[in-house]
């Protein structure tokens, strides 16, 4: 691919012709084609084989960290979290954090265990919605149903909490947005054990199914080697055996208080990727049941913040564990109310480096299978 | 890890009492690089799991090639561009973190370097160059086509400076730049 991306004549960057080979097929799968999402992966064909894959994001982009330099620290709340509607909780977390260490304020203890509940929530609700789109791209309705069904458990737990569905912005700078409501924890424990007893069925019906192992399992391998040289995260780099979670190794908020296991998969095929953000629901359970019980029962949700506070004049880069992988928040700040330069890392813009790698030598039909494990998102990745 | 120990500090004093007080965890791979690169390399101890080696654009390679070598450092998190238009300079700093070695988990590395800023740039062929390190580390292979098209920083020996994000026929300035002022504002 490099030597074809050499043009003979020279061409300014970006406007390089690609000479394309008789006997290969270049495929377009994308962008409005329902099996890749918002975006397009040029696929080359020899046949029925890959032989190359160049994936083309771009096509949801909001310019996020652009709008993020002409708005105040709290003005950016809600604009920050569309990248990922889902799974909004996790995506402003290290914003959060980086803003609370940026504006030197402390958050309460009660606060805190509040936004790990929120964010292990909205970790399921998320993977729910992943694993439905998962499923119904391998031909498995039930699997598109049962998840869709499922996550109404939690949003309607994440709307008593926060008053909205989808889009919560409920994390702030210095805590929590507003108190959860009365009897709150025995709601929320009975709705989770449910919730992690339907996600348990999801084995007989999904994951020890034998097409779904037999189109997954050995598909897209990604070594250990590779899953770290090309820096990969989250779900994708623990299917490859690396034992790598930020809320273990870099635990922020309460975390450090939990007991957290770190699911590890070794084969890094398409089933072990798919297979990880379902153990990691089930984990999340676990965390939420720890953090309900040891959560202050009573006390202050937030610190008050000044009006527009103004950040340090500093550099600050936090991250969190997200859906998707680690999401990292780097904001520049020159002591004015506004950050001078904001930029999110995600999980999903990590991830797509691999898909090429995953796709070469694959047969075209697998393609959906080994695109969709890598739980990427293409509005975050744009963002 | 809470924003406890970030608050208490006097505001007149910080750089030079945190310099102080780098861990000696820290202290052993930092020495290691100033040993190595002496005067061409200004090393400091941000806070806990932070640190910052700020380096001169010709030498990026080197440093880079040195730390995948000499240290766990094994991939990079995130790649940053940004415009400083009053140094006449754009900054891009390249977070560096290790999953291979347990012990440097928390770490994350920021190696930071600025390339000349041209008033009316031409993307590609104007001084706003960079070394690229995709053959050193891999994974900022389209971090680094990210910030080709949004600040116009070419990296050369970069194989694929394409667009990523921005429309094919994108012909404004890269638009992350501070001259970009966003429509309607």
């Amino acid at each position: 691919m490099t030597d074809k991306l050499i043009p003979t004549k020279q061409m300014p960057p970006g406007l390089q012709v690609d000479q394309v080979d008789d006997r290969i097929m270049t495929l377009n799968v994308g962008p409005q084609h329902p099996g890749s999402g918002h975006m397009r992966i040029i696929v080359r064909i020899d046949g029925d084989y890959i032989v190359d894959a160049d994936p083309d994001p771009g096509y949801v982009h909001r310019g996020e960290e652009k709008m993020a330099e002409a708005r105040n620290y709290i003005l950016n709340i809600p604009h920050l979290e569309r990248p990922v509607i889902h799974d909004s909780c996790n995506i402003l977390y290290p914003y959060v954090l980086g803003v609370e260490d940026l504006v030197g304020i402390e958050v309460t203890e009660r606060a805190k265990y509040i936004r790990v509940i929120t964010a292990e929530l909205n970790r399921c609700i998320y993977i729910q919605y992943w694993l439905a789109i998962y499923g119904i791209f391998l031909g498995h309705s039930t699997m598109f149903m049962w998840p869709a069904g499922d996550r109404e458990l939690l949003i309607d737990l994440m709307e008593k909490i926060t008053g909205a569905r989808v889009t919560h912005s409920y994390f702030i700078p210095g805590g929590v947005r507003n108190d959860v409501p009365a009897n709150f924890e025995d709601v929320c424990l009975r709705q989770v054990n449910y919730f992690e007893k339907r996600i348990k069925e999801y084995a007989d019906v999904f994951y020890d199914n034998p097409i779904l192992k037999a189109r997954t399992e050995d598909t897209g391998v990604l070594s250990r080697e590779d899953a770290i040289r090309l820096g990969t995260t989250g779900s994708v780099l623990r299917a490859s055996g690396v034992d790598y979670d930020v809320r273990v190794k870099e635990p922020y908020d309460v975390y450090d208080d939990l007991d957290v296991h770190t699911n590890v998969l070794k084969a890094g095929d398409s089933y072990a990727r798919s297979k990880i953000p379902w153990l990691d629901m089930i984990e999340s359970c676990n965390i939420i049941r720890q953090a309900l019980e040891k959560m202050p029962k009573s006390g202050s949700i937030r610190t008050k913040l000044k009006p527009n506070p103004k950040g340090k004049d500093e550099e600050v880069y936090r991250r969190v564990e997200s859906g998707r992988g680690a999401a990292g928040c780097h904001i520049i700040s020159k002591s004015k109310p506004e950050p001078y330069r904001l930029k999110l890392s995600v999980g999903s813009f990590r991830n797509l480096i691999a898909l090429p790698y995953l796709l070469k030598g694959e047969k075209l039909g697998n393609m959906p299978a080994v695109y969709w494990s890598l739980n990427y998102w293409p509005v975050e990745a744009d963002r | 890890m809470s924003t406890a120990e970030t608050t208490p500090p006097p505001k007149a004093t910080p750089p030079e009492k945190v310099e102080a007080s780098a861990p000696s965890f820290e202290k052993s791979f930092i020495d290691q690089i100033t040993n190595h690169f002496s005067d061409d390399v200004e090393v400091e101890y941000i806070k806990e799991n932070r640190t910052r080696v700020n380096v001169k654009k010709e030498k990026i390679v080197d440093v880079a090639k040195f730390i995948k070598d000499n240290t766990p450092f094994d991939h990079a998190e995130s790649v940053t561009g940004v415009d400083f238009p009053e140094d006449k300079e754009i900054g891009v700093i390249y977070h560096l973190g290790s999953y291979t070695d347990p012990a440097y988990s928390k770490q994350v590395l920021a190696l930071a370097t600025r390339v000349p800023r041209e008033e009316n740039p031409n993307p590609g062929n104007d001084s706003t160059k960079l070394s690229s390190l995709r053959e050193i580390f891999y994974s900022v292979e389209f971090h680094e086509r990210e910030i080709f098209e949004m600040l116009g920083v070419y990296f050369e020996g970069h194989p694929d400076n394409r667009r990523l994000l921005l429309p094919e026929d994108w012909a404004d300035l890269p638009p992350l730049r501070k001259d970009f002022t966003n429509k309607g504002r």
